[in-house]
């Protein structure tokens, strides 16, 4: 057994937890970057329908990691570029939902498969393999914190500029054309810009759960607020509260950190569907209240 | 004349055609959808678009909108191509066309209407946020401009609509099938508000419709589009049973009562009675 797998597998108990914070300061760091990225690209995942599409591809991004992992190179860059290729596959070949969700399930188990294949081959620590599915806390070394870091300020500032146009194109998109929105380019536009916040997220709670972190947040803030400036801060706040929880708990213990991530974030999601203001048993009630013409 | 109180381009400007069709035709393959079509829009004016499914109404729509090129002669929109002319066009789409996805509230839709197109963090907000609530005031939208659009009724939706589509303080007014699934309520509500605005404001208006009786009175030229032929001129000339005799190539009888417009034979015919059943198109909610 080395060092490292000593560190991962022998201290569970929150005894040296001081001394084992200093250790994942650089996870914390990243959860936060992450969990600003994945709440603000979740809104669109929603409004947009793509659930799916992150799930797939997730897998890509896992298979691309799969193979920096094999070849010793990057693996953020590695899973980048697997997530980039995926997510303009789904981006340009399905404009339409029915042709998405088609491709969507083409390319997934075909990135998985590849990801497997990748992982068979490498001789190295078993933690590695398993990281990459369900995640893992002390992955994070500085070059990688590096890369984590400037592809979230990218990613957060590609939003930035495109958010409106973005909104408006998703809920509205006939109007939004005649109003000379640039709708396809947008959609594909956010494929990628989900591809990079997609590739993040898997550094950290693993290509099996990236949904806990991309979805479930921004589901969650849109069971309380309609408010376009609440909903996103809510969904930031939801996923950074998932993932820093995630990373405290998991700490101390040898179970991998993605069952915290995704406990928290699913618990969030109960509370807000069951105290939510926009749940569906009130919509018959206010439909009732407002059909009678005046 | 329709006084127009905000002129934007000029005097002189508002009694040149603000749409304008020259010999214009569209055919997808070898299919004619419409040829031949000459049509001047004003001003003020209201024209509806009458015809069966299929016989091109949407297509138009998407010509106007600069979305379909014409297959042949001419559209000048605002003196202009139709590419990029979007913005100074109010759209009001048909309906359910609201991604069932967004967490939309009604004043966030009219919103859109005036800045939706823009890239970048938005700055300087008060004024727009006030222009949002004037025009919601002013189609009555204002006790649910804070509903999320999912839990607006249809007639509700329908109203916001007309507020975004006036948002951006349009010269025209393109309507497609508006009136789909309303009850006979809500659809005098909206033909008032459209109708109200290009009184107010000499905004152009085309009206897509299924149904001319509820646009009856305020129609002042009709196209009607059928079978790859077409008629444009005021009801009273479009609507008989010889005109649309001629354009569908059978027998077409059309029977007029006080305020009321029964065509009869018509395969699909926009204006029967209300209770005609569509095969193709479901029209819930419509009562006579």
């Amino acid at each position: 057994m080395t060092i490292a797998d000593g560190i991962w597998h022998q201290i569970f108990s929150f005894d040296h937890y001081g001394e084992l914070l200093t250790l994942v300061r650089n996870s914390l760091v990243a959860g936060a970057a992450l969990g600003l990225v994945g709440g603000l690209a979740g809104v669109f995942v929603i409004m947009r329908d793509l659930p799916f599409a992150v799930h797939g591809i997730s897998e890509l991004s896992f298979a691309g990691a799969s193979a920096a992992l094999l070849l010793g190179t990057n693996i953020v860059a590695g899973s980048i570029i697997g997530s980039l290729l995926a997510a303009g596959v789904i981006g340009i070949l399905g404009t339409r939902a029915r042709d998405r969700n088609s491709v969507i399930g083409i390319i997934m188990p075909f990135g998985l498969g590849l990801g497997v294949l990748f992982l068979a081959l490498y001789k190295g620590r078993a933690a590695n393999k398993f990281g990459l599915l369900t995640g893992q806390i002390v992955a994070v070394d500085t070059p990688q914190m590096a890369w984590l870091l400037s592809t979230s300020v990218v990613v957060v500032i590609a939003l930035a500029v495109i958010w409106r146009p973005l909104a408006f194109a998703s809920a509205d998109p006939d109007v939004a054309e005649a109003r000379g929105v640039p709708v396809r380019a947008l959609s594909i536009a956010f494929m990628l810009v989900l591809g990079l916040a997609v590739a993040l997220s898997v550094q950290i709670v693993g290509a099996l759960l990236v949904l806990s972190l991309v979805t479930t947040p921004a589901a969650a803030a849109a069971r309380v607020t309609a408010s376009p400036v609440l909903l996103p801060v809510l969904s930031v706040l939801f996923a950074i509260a998932s993932i820093e929880g995630g990373i405290l708990l998991a700490l101390g213990s040898s179970i991998p950190i993605s069952p915290y991530v995704t406990t928290i974030s699913f618990s969030i999601y109960v509370v807000c569907r069951l105290t939510g203001r926009y749940g569906t048993r009130r919509r018959g009630a206010r439909r009732r209240s407002v059909a009678q013409p005046a | 004349m329709v006084s127009v109180p905000q002129a934007r381009q000029g005097e002189g400007a508002d009694d040149a055609a603000v749409i304008s069709l020259r010999g214009a035709a569209l055919s997808y393959g070898d299919r004619t959808v419409w040829s031949g079509l000459e049509l001047d829009v004003h001003p003020g004016d209201f024209v509806a678009v009458l015809g069966p499914n299929g016989a091109g109404k949407t297509s138009l729509v998407r010509a106007l909108l600069g979305r379909q090129p014409l297959s042949a002669g001419t559209l000048t929109v605002l003196g202009r191509s139709p590419r990029g002319t979007g913005r100074d066009i109010g759209y009001i789409p048909q309906q359910a066309t609201v991604s069932a996805h967004a967490m939309l509230r009604a004043r966030d839709l009219v919103r859109f209407g005036i800045d939706g197109h823009r890239f970048g963090p938005r700055l300087r907000t008060a004024a727009a946020r006030r222009q949002v609530n004037e025009i919601l005031e002013s189609v009555g939208a204002s006790p649910y401009a804070d509903v999320p659009l999912g839990l607006l009724s249809g007639g509700e939706r329908q109203r916001v609509r007309i507020a975004q589509a006036l948002a951006g303080d349009p010269q025209i007014l393109i309507c497609d099938e508006p009136l789909l699934s309303l009850d006979l309520h809500h659809q005098r509500a909206v033909t008032q508000l459209v109708d109200a605005r290009r009184r107010s404001h000499g905004t152009a208006v085309v009206f897509v419709t299924h149904e001319i009786n509820p646009v009856l009175g305020l129609v002042d030229r009709l196209l009607y589009l059928a079978d790859g032929g077409h008629r444009v001129g005021a009801p009273e000339q479009v609507l008989t049973s010889e005109s649309l005799s001629t354009l569908y190539g059978t027998q077409i009888d059309v029977v007029r009562t006080p305020g009321r417009i029964l065509v009869v034979g018509a395969p699909d015919g926009p204006a029967t009675p209300a209770h005609h059943t569509h095969a193709t198109r479901a029209t819930d909610g419509v009562c006579p």
